[in-house]
Formats: C-alpha cells, structure tokens, sequence
C-alpha cells in the first residue's frame, strides 16, 4: 500500500488497491468462471475418447466451416466490445449506442447458430443429450456457454437501453468497462473450446 | 441508514427504515446483524445435525439394533454429513467472517453490503430447501428390486425419516444416480447443496473485494490479523473449488432430471468422475471448514500468553501453503477406486506435505504459549483443546497417505475418527474458542467462565470418549456407515461407550446454551477491551455500534491496538503506559459519540426477494415434468429478475441532508 500520509483527513473513499469494488470483484468472479469451463471442457476431453457405444459422437458431425464463421463473428463482437468502451471513454455517446447494439447483435447471431447447430445434430443426426455421454457433455458444455453468450446479450442490451434514454453517464462508464470484461471472457472461452473441442479430435 | 435524518426515496416499494423489529432484520445490510443472524441459523442447523448424531448413536449402542431402519439410518447419516459441513461449519466461519472482518480491518461494511445479505438469505434458503426432503422427497428403493429379499433399503424404506437423502454426504455414483435412488430425495441433495455452494461463492467474491480493498490506512497485507488472512485463503479456496462442485452437481441433476449419461456405467459414463470431481472440491473444502478455526485459535493464543503470535509471517504463509496443496492431494479420497499406482503414489506423497504448513502452525502455536503469561480462560482452554486434539486427528490423517495402510482403514470407523478430530476438535473446538472470546464485542457482557469451563471439560472429555475408541472400532474392522453389528463381533462395548461420549457432548451443549442466555441477560458488563487484547475490533465500544467506528482508525503496526497501549523495557518484556485506561476511557467514549454525522448504506428489500426465487426455480426443476413444476420454473425466474431491476434502480445509499464532510463510504457503494 502507498504512503496515505497527504490523503485528506475525511475523505476515505479509497480503495486499498485503487481497483474499483466491482471491477475487482468482476475479476474474482471470472477467476471462479474460469474452473467452471475447466470442469466442463475437461469432461468433454475425458468422454469424448469412450467409443464403443452408439453414436453418432459429435466429433464425427460437426460442421467445421460453420462453426468457424459463427466462432469469427464472435471474436468481432470483442472488437466491437473495445469501440463500444472506447466511446464511452470519449464520452462519445453516439458510438456508446452504436457499438454496444452491434456487439449485442454480434452476440445474438453467434446464439442463432448455435441453436441452428443444436438442431442440425439433434434432427439430421440423430444426436440427443441421452445418446452417448460424449453428447451429454458436449450438450452441457455448449449449452452452458451459449447460456453465458445470452446473459451477456441481455446485459448489453440493457446497457443499450439505457444509452438510449440519454441516461447513460460517465458514472455509469464502470459497466462498460465490467460487461465488456465479461464478454471477453466469454469470447476467450469459445476460443478454447473451439480449439479444443471442434478443432483438435 | 444515517445515523441521523432519513429520507428514503420511492423506487418500487418504500424503502425500509425501521431500525428495531422483525423487518429491521430481514432488510438489514449491516455486516454484523448478517454475521448474528448467520450465527443463530448455523446454531440451529447444528442442534438438527446433533440430534440425528444422537439417533444414529442410540441405534448403534446396542448390536442387531432395530431402533432405525435401513433405510432411517442411510438418510440420518446423510443428513448428519451434510448438515454438520454446509449447514453448520462452514456458515458458522461465514458468521465470524462477516462480524469480524470489517472490524478487524477498520473498515465500516464489507465491499457489497447487499450482496452480502442476499448470500445469507440463498444459505438460510438452501438450508430449507434440502431439509423441506422431509416433507416432500421421497427415498424410493431401486427399480424393480422393491421384492428382492434381502434388500435392506426396499424391506426397510418408508416413513418420515427416510424420507430425506440417502445417499451419503458425498453422493457416489451410480448409487445416486437416476436407478439406485429413484425417488426425489437426492434430487433436493443435489440441488440444495447447488443452492448453498451459490450462497458461498457470493460471500467468497464478497470477502477476497473486502479485504484487498477495504482496509483502513496503513492495514498492510502483512499488518493483517491472521483470522483475516485465513478468510482470505478461505474465501480464494471457495472461489476456486466450488465452480467445480457446481459442474459435478449440475451433471447429477441432468442425469437424473434430463436422461444424460454422465455417470450410467453401461452406457459409457464414468462414476469415477464423480468421485475426481467431487474430492476435486471436497479437499479443499475440508480446509474450508478448518482454516477459520485456525484462523481464531491464532487470534486467541497471542492474547491469553500476553505475546505476540510466535512467527506471524510463518503462520500466514503456512495457511496460504495449505491453501494451495489443498487442491493437489483429493485422489487420497481415492485410494481404493482403482487408480494408477503412479498416481496413488504421488498423490500419497503430496499429502504428506501436507503436514509441513500444519506443522509449521502447530510449532508456532505452541511457540506462542512458550514461556508466556498463561490465563486459562475458556477461550484458551478451547485453543489448547484445539490444538491437541488437532494434532491427534492430524497424525491419523498422515497414516492415510500411506497407501497400504489407507487400503485397510477405507470405509472403516478409523476414517470416522479422524475426521471427527480435525472437524470436532479442531473446527468446532476452534469456534467455540471464538464464541466465548468475542462475545463481549457482540453483546457487552460476559459469558460466564465458570459454565463455561464446564462446557469445555464436559465436551472436551466427551469428545475423546466419542471419536477415540472410532479408532480401534475401525481397526477391528468395524465398517462406516453399518446398519447392524453382529453381538459376536465384540464391538459392542466400546459402541456403548462412544454413544455415553455422545450424549456428554449433547450436555455440554446444552450447558453453552443455557450460558449464553442467561449472560445474554445478566452476564459481567464487559467494557470496550475485556481480554486486554490486541486487534482492531477491540478499540470499539461493546456492542459494536452501527457504524463500527466512529472515526476510522490508522494502523501503525501489527497488533496495532496492543502498541497502543503497551511498551517494551529494555528486557523486551511488555510494559503498560501509564495514559493506556485513559486511551479505553476515551475511545469509549468517542466511539459512542461520533463527532459528525455517519452515512452507512441503506436497508433493502431486495436481497430477500432475489433469493426467494431461487429455490422456487429448484423445486420446479425437481418438478419440471408437471405443469405446475413449470409454472415454479417460471415464477422463480421472474421473482429473480424482478428483483434484480429493482436492486439496479436502488441506489446503495439514499441522498443525505446532511453536508458531506463526514467520513463516507461510498466506496462500499453499489
């Protein structure tokens, strides 16, 4: 800690590490989100190796090309994320809405695919959470990001709302800064998992 | 709330003001009406998991027992487990932890004063939710085997007790599964226990926020007091073991709820998952349960030796050291499941180091008593209590992590022993020290030392006379968690004796309750600083008022109130200065006259409304092939998010009259 000695009497607003409360509980949180997808992706690598019973398995289905360009949507909904911030931070309140409503409808697109993915392996292929643990785990793991993509739309969208209204001031800069954080996060998870899952088989 | 005008704005509802009252409570956001009410709940919670205790003791004292039947039997010690680590241990450290942190680091509330009470009312919630299996579970035996003669579980089930889980406090697999446990007993298990573990990750982000950011000027990490150190490490322990709880959990309810085959052996599921995932927590989790006991023992032994905790950076590093090994030993759960060779022998090995860290705490602790000015009061005699039967159940824990000999003592009363030591004697031993030592902060009067001394002997001798002869029970090969004992076995005795032990314990515990209410009452006044103590929390009026300091102090040292009143001579030995009651004398004063008006965050509603939703949701996942289970998914999730509106257009604090030049905590803002 930094000598304190010249602080104003009164005034003891601080922060010990100068780190808002919230940002630094944001970061404490997506440290636990970090296990979460750990746990989940590490079951999917476990399951996904168990042959021998009815399939299809989802290694054998994916439609690579698909999911590539649904993956690149998403990683341009962080771009888009970075400008919204940016905005903010010049107090540019046009490009505030304009950039937070792109990542939102970046973020909805990725959701569509997934949803049109699911369907494709569920209808075409025969591929339900009960055929084989693989799917189960691949249903979950998905499932469960996909659940964190639409938590992350919906919060953009209010924050978009919001922007709208004109009531979205300087003060409120912070969640930017946290949504975005979270939405990174989100992003940086799909990149493992498509790595990890769709990619390396 | 202000300490002075109020003028709550009108959001949706009016916002709460009253001060005294049912209403006063369930709103509150102060920290240390959230750390009583944590304290009462976890209370009670341990009376339930004791009673059960005491049914399972009563059943066992005698051979060929049919007091309980089977099926009885495997929901009381389900329930037991279960309760006495979430229900009690664990919100018992979280009540210490939110009436003492802020306290300890001068600080006025934690980081997230709502937050904080919606984790309380998740835990008091899920609480409920598991124990409402009672009414509503059921514990069904296995499909198609309900006329299987010979099946314990079908020819036995039925009746209130059986209906609650039964699985056992860790839930194996397949056993708990969709075909073995068809009823819904283990679903509220599972969805509970996914309730409570929510409840702690919040409190655990809370904490780690509070004690990085909100420490008064000059409270260094290293000037901290190692019972924050400790919720620190606990707090980092949640954060990253119960994410992992939270997968294993949400896979036992898509097996069971959705079809899935995670654990379906003989479609390609792998039951020894469950067992990674959940030791993957569990391990962590025991120091979870331990580390807060620690925690308070290291508060306590400096005080009543009248010397400084013996190698202070040495007991911070070695419970952070804990902290990370933690998470490298949980396949010594694991011993006998079939894993590699390579893999028992390292995970045998990483357990032994184990023992360093603790080694290192126990040394110092003794260390501290060295040479120092002993006063046996209760609180100390807790801490000895602590710190011997620790030891005891630490060196069975080493003989776990020898291989061959851990293969003999699975399953066996000799792990029921040594588990009982480090949670018994070590993390209850370890809060009752903490009871008795900060009551006077939390009420102004003393707990009588005389029932006091009573409680500690009558448990501490009761404790042995439980948990001790567990060890030869289990090394004669009597199993854990056995229905009926032949008379044959000669293991009938020393049960006897170990059902006396437990019924010592239940008076002893009574003793404590009947001490705490009357003192509550009529006890000593206390005064500011009753123990001549040495942290923060001291240098405030008893009870703690509203704002906890009526000027927010700046720390010079550790131990920094000691200092305050205590030089050294020139022998090194502590000498008091001659202005030190006039120092109590004025804090006392001023710390019940602040001398300008406080601004501390305001009551709400919100926390209680949000997390009422949830096990709403629960139930109607339980549920969720009918229709009404739907309609509860549903209803649940709009409570949540109705709730969640309202807490966002709720400012934290409502504006003041009052002008701002007056310490505030709009850092605890939002």
């Amino acid at each position: 800690m930094t000598d304190l000695a010249h602080a104003p009497e009164h005034h003891d607003e601080h922060e010990s590490t100068g780190i808002d409360n919230r940002k630094l509980g944001m970061w404490a949180f997506l440290g636990s989100e970090f296990l979460f997808f750990g746990a989940l992706i590490s079951n999917y690598l476990l399951y996904q190796g168990r042959k021998g019973f009815p399939g299809p398995y989802p290694a054998d289905i994916y439609d690579i090309p698909f999911t590539s360009i649904s993956s690149f949507v998403l990683l341009m909904s962080s771009l888009t994320m970075v400008l919204a911030h940016n905005a903010m931070s010049r107090h540019d309140r046009n490009g505030t809405k304009t950039w937070l409503l792109a990542t939102a409808m970046l973020g909805s697109v990725f959701l569509g695919g997934q949803v049109f993915e699911f369907t494709e392996f569920i209808t075409e292929h025969g591929m339900k959470t009960t055929t084989n643990p693989a799917a189960s785990a691949f249903y979950v793991l998905t499932g469960f990001h996909g659940t964190h993509v639409a938590i992350g739309v919906i919060m953009l969208l209010s924050l978009w709302g919001i922007a709208r209204r004109g009531s979205l001031s300087d003060r409120h800069g912070l969640n930017v800064e946290l949504v975005g954080l979270y939405w990174h996060f989100v992003d940086i998870i799909w990149i493992v998992i498509f790595t990890v899952v769709y990619l390396i088989r | 709330m202000t300490a002075t005008a109020e003028r709550p704005a009108s959001t949706i509802f009016q916002r709460p003001t009253s001060h005294t009252g049912v209403w006063s409570w369930i709103t509150t956001v102060d920290h240390k009406r959230i750390g009583i009410l944590y304290g009462y709940s976890a209370f009670i919670f341990m009376i339930i998991g004791g009673l059960e205790a005491l049914l399972l003791r009563i059943h066992l004292a005698s051979a060929n027992s049919e007091f309980l039947s089977a099926g009885e039997y495997n929901a009381m010690f389900t329930m037991h487990g279960t309760t006495m680590v979430f229900l009690f241990v664990m919100p018992m450290s979280a009540a210490f932890f939110n009436y003492l942190l802020p306290l300890m680091i001068g600080a006025r509330d934690v980081a997230f004063p709502r937050l904080n009470a919606l984790s309380y009312w998740i835990f008091l919630f899920g609480g409920i939710f598991l124990y409402s299996s009672f009414l509503f579970g059921s514990g069904l035996p296995p499909l198609g085997t309900e006329n299987v003669p010979g099946n314990l579980d079908a020819a036995t089930s039925g009746g209130f007790l059986a209906n609650s889980p039964d699985g056992g406090w860790f839930c194996y697999q397949p056993n708990c599964g969709p075909f073995y446990s068809p009823g819904t007993a283990m679903d509220y298990w599972a969805l509970g226990v996914q309730i409570l573990g929510l409840a702690s990750l919040i409190s655990a982000v809370n904490f780690i926020v509070t004690v990085f950011n909100m420490r008064a000027k000059g409270m260094r990490l290293l000037r901290m007091p190692v019972f924050v150190w400790m919720t620190l490490v606990v707090a980092f322990l949640l954060l990253f073991a119960l994410p992992i709880i939270a997968i294993a959990l949400f896979m036992v309810m898509f097996d069971r709820q959705f079809g899935t085959l995670f654990f379906a052996a003989s479609q390609g599921g792998d039951p020894i998952l469950w067992q990674h995932l959940f030791w993957l927590f569990g391990h962590p989790e025991v120091y979870v349960l331990i580390l807060p006991a620690m925690g308070i023992v290291s508060e306590v032994l400096p005080v009543f030796s009248r010397k400084p905790l013996f190698g202070y950076a040495a007991v911070v590093f070695a419970g952070a050291s804990i902290g990370f090994l933690g998470f490298g030993v949980w396949a010594h759960h694991m011993f006998s499941s079939g894993i590699t060779p390579v893999a028992q022998a390292a995970f045998g090995i990483s357990t032994m180091t184990i023992a360093i860290p603790t080694g290192i705490k126990i040394f110092n602790w003794v260390g501290t008593m060295w040479l120092g000015k002993i006063r046996l009061t209760t609180p100390m005699l807790f801490s000895i209590g602590f710190v011997a039967l620790f030891v005891i159940g630490g060196l069975s824990g080493v003989t776990h992590a020898i291989v061959p000999s851990d293969w003999q003592q699975t399953d066996t009363y000799y792990i029921v022993a040594h588990f009982h030591y480090v949670l018994f004697g070590g993390s209850i031993f370890g809060l009752f020290s903490g009871v008795y030592y900060w009551f006077p902060k939390l009420t102004g009067r003393m707990l009588s030392e005389r029932l006091g001394k009573l409680h500690f002997w009558l448990m501490f001798i009761g404790m042995n006379l439980t948990f001790g002869p567990m060890h030869w029970l289990g090394l004669q090969g009597m199993i854990r968690r056995t229905w009926k004992y032949a008379p044959e076995t000669g293991l009938e005795p020393w049960n006897r004796a170990v059902s006396v032990g437990a019924f010592m314990i239940a008076t002893s515990i009574a003793i404590f309750m009947y001490n705490w209410w009357t003192s509550k009452r009529r006890g000593q006044p206390a005064g500011l600083d009753p123990w001549d103590a040495r942290t923060l929390e001291w240098s405030i009026p008893s009870p703690v008022p509203e704002y906890n300091f009526a000027k927010v102090p700046v720390v010079h040292s550790l131990d920094d109130f000691w200092h305050r009143k205590y030089d050294e001579d020139e022998n090194g030995r502590a000498v008091r200065k001659p202005d030190a009651d006039e120092l109590i004398a004025r804090l006392e004063h001023e710390g019940n006259n602040p001398s300008s008006p406080i601004h501390l965050p305001n009551p709400s509603y919100f926390p209680i409304i949000m997390a009422s939703g949830i096990p709403t949701t629960f139930y109607g996942i339980i549920y969720h092939t009918t229709a009404w289970g739907k309609a509860l998914i549903a209803v649940g999730a709009v409570v949540v998010l109705s709730a969640l509106i309202g807490w966002g257009m709720e400012p934290l604090e409502e504006p003041h009259d009052a002008p701002h030049d007056t310490p505030h905590d709009t850092a605890a803002a939002h």
